[in-house]
């Protein structure tokens, strides 16, 4: 069932989301259907009741049809009224299913590189809320109108056979072909206009967001310049194709026009050939006029539909995505239990992000002992941070071995080796909820007296009690509410409710400004007691403390050995701490020496 | 809400445009509704009485007549809307821009993003509220009353049923769209909260998985997803209320005037033709309103882009600083700031409070303080994108409001510490402040900014477009070009902020080299949180909260 699906298009696999919830729609498309079919056969009983009056029968003939138009003209209101509460909580019903499904299958595929930029989460979340809109406007529209469709050409059949005929054609026509070329021109010419678009967006964020420099410079006349030759360009574009859009709602207007003149043809010939009385002409005429209501939304819908199978594509295109990450399956119990703990080994560490691709980590190796604090340190894009997402089991190794007290990580499943080491990744995800909740989340059980307890460690508590909730104070959306410094500090409090041993801190300073940098990192240091610690940063300031750094260089190891050790050779090391005036950095640097080699006494035998 | 904002009539003419070209557009196709009507009346009719096609054939030609005419009428209609639509979009766009950029910048720069929103996809929901709302709006004007009129000239029972129920509709709908706002008001905070769930969990899947807990919070998303789907039910069994309302009334109405023209029929108080026509047009009444309300979604959109609009419009623009003096030239400036005092709109404490700073001609100062001193809003005010409140600001003994502000600025070279590159060439980024600087000078510039290794490598060299935002550099990269900029200026003073905060050691080296070279010679002013410059400038100073401190020790005299 599920193999055929994945070879149909993207909209049909979104409709296979609502399968669970067919039965709601079906009712839910009913209702839209008796809403279309009262109004359109309000007009045709009303023919059907003007007509025979004229020809003036007893009141009696007539009383069933007064009381059925009085009734027509509540059930449409009522119909349609039911049918939008019934779809859109169909609807609501599916999206909560996707975004199961969504959530489901991301917390099983690699959550770092793939998904890192914050455009492309908002993007996916979008596409994933396209479940409805196709749903609600997309499907819901088509089927009531296929059904009141059919209805009105069996009555305008049963009229008069080439009238029903007609007004299939008719309705086909406006209903089908319309529509569907109407999107297609609309889509054309948004293809057309998108380069146009590209430019003038670019043009306005160089002048709004490049403001300071541009006036700095003397350059805002010309940047505005470029702004107005863009926004000619795109108008004229607009301008000219607006006629190309016009011809669908010509198109529409057509169709209908034309099969009442048909019918109306036909109707009169056949009234005087004798084969259709006045009476039923009078319905036939007003029924074909009645019609086009039906297919008055599906131009809407159409145009939607283009929209929606590139969401549908861009979604499935991730959910089809396989896991990076092997999970050999089995919790903590048929894994042996947890990891004993022990020293961290990383040999001939192999990473990349594709088979094309260059290689992230080319061969790297290093140790922790317990307890040790170790520094990753190297220039941007060196491969520092795929180190932690190989630690954190992000990411699977594609060649190398990564073992902590004998045991090959990648053979436990990820929650066992992660019960083992936590950390801080890059930019911490604060959740838009109160501080204890955000803690909570690493040891769920964690009584209150225990939370201030870690918040006293990474020096939050004095600022969280002054909080009017305390622990129960909203952090905001991505932790707004609180500055860079407080959020690190929060994201911290976490990792070490852990009972990890080892804790991989992925450049937890970045975004701060320096007077905070220095004051988080010894905080951090500080708190973490006797766990062993592997800092991964590109700050050279405040290594002394560390047992021993190593530098990477494109996905190796250069150099390592104590910040004392490093600077006394030649290499990276040092060469990134030279500055261009002949007596550099001066301010803390005869002191850094010495205190490195105190440091230096304390390395563990793990370590050269 | 207004339907129509004044202002948008009065800012764009192409809104004028647009509402005549509309109105005309509406009233013939009034006419041509009214006549199709009485076609098919007449023509039903004629059929009845025994007529056939020979003497019906002109009336059923003029329907097609009819048909061709509503098509071209549309096809026109469209065409106009969507073609006004473009041209008020580019009236507002042009005004914007050229109101946000003739003042002096905003340094903050936080409403820049907004504001590119808002002149590209905050500006498209005109589109439907020019192209669709506004002229089925004034169909909703004139189709109602037209129709009454002709209906009751046939019969005058019908009309006032049709003209009891008309105003009704926009009164319920008033009372209900009143009562679901209020609603709706109370609910949003829940519903975006509930609705921005699933966004936050999605992001923070990371954090989840590395805390074990993602595949616990799967439960929790369906939870909170099942939450807002009752809270949204429970809004929109309100919110849809409105529309109920307009159908009932709409559809009743109708059934009321079929009966009641039934019934007079047989009566034989009326002929066939005007039942029919009174008929064939009652719900026509009716259909103007209810795409109105069908719009109305879209009418909102478009009313709050275009209230957008006019916020930023009537914020006054921060006029162009005064002063028309020039400055005769000299190498390097002598600036002195004397008690100077700057408060930032809206904020309590002053970012600069009583700052004073002297920097002879050819010497250069190292302005040195924690976060938030203000040291950046210091180099604002001299740059002119800000004016004191208090105080006073001389350039070689000139005060520097009766210089002219263009002028001045030609005199300096600014490296801010996030530099904004163009979507241009390398060339074009360097060339900012000399577009017509020839190549060898441009790529002298990028030699003295230690920046020419890096444009080699790049595959077309200086023709190499940069992207948006110069993605393709790394940050201390996009310092570098900014210091090209500088060094092609050839300023006399130089303004520097925090040049190489946040860079890596190797990228920090090269800055550094080459701000040593900008500096010889020039006045100079480095804003820094990093005492390793102090090797590099003559004085320090430190500011602390808004206030000069006497330096500790200037490194070199």
């Amino acid at each position: 069932m599920r193999t055929p699906l994945r070879a149909h298009g993207p909209v049909w696999r979104l409709l296979g989301l609502a399968r669970p919830r067919g039965s709601r729609f079906a009712l839910g498309v009913l209702a839209a259907a008796v809403a279309t079919a009262s109004g359109v056969g309000l007009l045709s009983l009303a023919a059907w009741l003007i007509a025979t009056a004229a020809t003036h029968p007893s009141v009696a003939a007539l009383s069933v049809a007064v009381v059925l138009t009085r009734a027509l003209g509540v059930t449409r209101g009522v119909a349609r009224y039911l049918e939008r509460l019934i779809t859109h909580d169909a609807a609501l019903r599916t999206l909560a299913d996707a975004r199961v499904r969504v959530y489901d299958r991301l917390a099983h595929i690699e959550p770092i590189r793939r998904f890192r930029s914050g455009d492309l989460v908002t993007r996916l979340v979008s596409d994933t809320d396209a479940t409805q809109d196709l749903l609600v406007r997309g499907l819901a529209p088509p089927l009531a109108a296929l059904l009141t469709g059919a209805g009105v050409v069996a009555l305008g059949t049963a009229l008069l056979v080439p009238g029903g005929l007609l007004l299939a054609a008719g309705l086909l026509l406006g209903g089908l072909a319309v529509p569907v070329a109407a999107a297609a021109l609309g889509q054309a010419t948004g293809r057309r206009q998108a380069a146009a678009r590209g430019e003038l967006s670019a043009a306005l964020v160089d002048a709004l967001h490049g403001a300071p420099d541009l006036v700095a410079y003397g350059a805002m006349d010309r940047a505005v310049a470029r702004v107005e030759r863009a926004d000619a360009t795109l108008t004229a574009a607009a301008r000219r194709d607006a006629g190309l859009l016009g011809l669908g709602a010509a198109g529409s207007a057509l169709v209908a026009g034309l099969t009442l003149w048909g019918t109306l043809l036909l109707g009169v010939a056949a009234v005087e050939s004798g084969s259709l009385g006045p009476v039923p002409l009078a319905v036939l005429a007003l029924t074909a006029l009645a019609a086009f209501e039906i297919v008055a939304p599906l131009p809407a819908a159409a145009a939607r539909l283009g929209a929606i199978r590139a969401s549908g594509a861009r979604l499935f295109d991730v959910l089809d995505t396989p896991p990076a990450v092997r999970d050999p399956g089995g919790g903590l119990e048929s894994a042996g239990g947890p990891l004993t703990p022990g020293p961290l080994r990383v040999r001939d560490l192999r990473v990349r992000y594709g088979p094309g691709e260059p290689w992230a980590l080319d061969g790297l190796g290093l140790d922790v002992a317990p307890g040790a604090r170790v520094a990753v340190v190297g220039p941007s894009g060196s491969g520092k941070s795929t180190l932690a997402a190989v630690l954190f089991r992000f990411r699977d190794p594609d060649s190398g071995t990564v073992t902590l007290g004998g045991t090959d990580l990648s053979s436990v499943s990820p929650d066992v080796a992660r019960q083992a080491i936590s950390g801080v990744p890059q930019d911490p995800h604060l959740f838009d909820s109160t501080v204890r909740e955000n803690l909570r989340l690493a040891r769920p059980e964690a009584t209150d007296a225990q939370l201030w307890d870690v918040l006293e460690r990474v020096r939050l508590a004095v600022d969280v009690a002054a909080m009017p909730a305390g622990l129960a104070t909203d952090v905001g959306v991505h932790g707004a509410r609180f500055s860079g410094g407080m959020r690190q500090r929060l994201a911290l409090a976490r990792a070490l409710l852990t009972d990890a041993r080892l804790l991989v801190l992925d450049e937890p300073t970045t975004h701060l400004d320096p007077d905070t940098r220095d004051a988080v990192l010894d905080d951090l240091l500080a708190a973490a007691g006797d766990r062993a610690v592997l800092l991964v940063t590109h700050d050279l300031d405040r290594l002394t403390e560390m047992d021993a750094v190593y530098v990477v260089v494109d996905g190796r190891v250069v150099q390592h050995g104590t910040h004392a050790g490093l600077l006394a050779r030649d290499g990276w090391y040092r060469r990134a701490h030279r500055l261009p005036a002949p007596a550099a950095w001066s301010g803390g640097f005869t002191a850094i020496p010495q205190r490195g080699t105190g440091a230096g006494g304390t390395l563990s035998a793990g370590l050269q | 809400m207004k339907p129509l904002d004044p202002r948008l009539v009065r800012t764009a003419s192409a809104v004028r445009r647009h509402l005549a070209v509309t109105v005309a557009c509406g009233l013939a196709l009034t006419g041509l509704i009214l006549l199709q009507a009485w076609l098919i009346a007449r023509v039903i009719g004629g059929a009845t009485d025994g007529l056939g096609l020979t003497d019906l054939g002109a009336v059923i030609a003029a329907v097609a007549v009819v048909a061709l005419a509503r098509a071209g009428l549309a096809y026109g209609a469209e065409t106009a809307a969507l073609r006004s639509a473009a041209r008020v979009k580019s009236q507002l766009r042009r005004r914007l821009v050229r109101h946000v950029t003739t003042g002096p910048p905003d340094v903050a720069g936080r409403s820049a993003g907004e504001l590119a929103t808002l002149t590209t996809r905050g500006l498209d929901a005109l589109d439907d509220y020019i192209a669709r709302y506004l002229p089925q709006l004034v169909l909703a004007a004139l189709v109602p009353l037209a129709v009454l009129v002709v209906v009751a000239r046939a019969d005058w029972i019908s009309a006032l049923v049709i003209g009891a129920t008309l105003p009704l509709i926009p009164v319920f709908m008033a009372l209900v769209g009143w009562h679901t706002q209020a609603r709706t008001r109370r609910q949003w905070r829940l519903l975006n909260r509930l609705g921005g769930h699933f966004l936050d969990v999605v992001e923070g899947l990371p954090t989840l998985a590395l805390f074990r807990r993602a595949k616990a919070e799967a439960a929790l998303v369906r939870r909170v997803s099942d939450e807002h789907r009752r809270a949204t039910m429970g809004t929109l069994r309100i919110a849809f209320l409105s529309a109920f309302v307009l159908e009932v009334l709409a559809t009743l109405a109708v059934a009321l005037v079929a009966v009641e023209v039934g019934l007079r029929l047989l009566y034989g108080e009326l002929g066939l033709e005007t039942a029919l026509l009174v008929l064939i047009l009652a719900p026509e009444a009716y259909l103007p309103l209810r795409e109105v309300g069908a719009r109305f979604h879209a009418s909102m959109e478009g009313v709050a882009a275009a209230e957008q609009v006019f916020a930023v419009l009537e914020t006054g623009s921060g006029a162009r600083p005064s002063g028309t003096a020039q400055l005769p030239a000299s190498r390097g400036v002598d600036v002195r700031v004397d008690g100077v005092r700057f408060r930032y709109p809206g904020r309590e404490v002053p970012a600069l409070d009583d700052v004073s700073l002297d920097v002879p001609a050819g010497r250069s100062v190292l302005v040195d303080g924690p976060s938030g001193s203000g040291k950046s809003t210091l180099l604002a005010l001299l740059l002119r994108f800000l004016e004191p409140d208090a105080g006073e600001v001389r350039i070689d003994g000139r005060p520097l409001r009766d210089l002219d502000p263009d002028a001045w600025r030609a005199r300096i070279a600014w490296v801010p510490q996030h530099p904004h590159l163009f979507d241009d060439t390398v060339a074009g980024n360097i060339r900012l402040g000399d577009p017509d600087a020839g190549d060898a000078a441009v790529e002298r510039a990028a030699r003295a900014a230690e920046l020419h290794d890096v444009v080699a490598a790049l595959p077309d060299g200086y023709a190499t477009r940069l992207g948006e935002r110069g993605a393709r550099l790394s940050a201390g990269q996009r310092q570098r070009v900014a210091l090209a900029r500088a060094f092609l200026r050839d300023p006399d003073l130089v303004l520097l902020d925090e040049p190489t905060a946040h860079l890596d050691p190797d990228n920090a080296a090269k800055v550094r080299t080459a701000v040593a070279r900008l500096l010889g010679g020039r006045t100079g002013i480095v804003v820094a949180h990093d005492a390793g410059w102090a090797e590099v400038v003559d004085d320090v100073v430190r500011l602390e909260n808004g206030r000069t401190r006497s330096s500790p020790g200037v490194v070199r005299a």
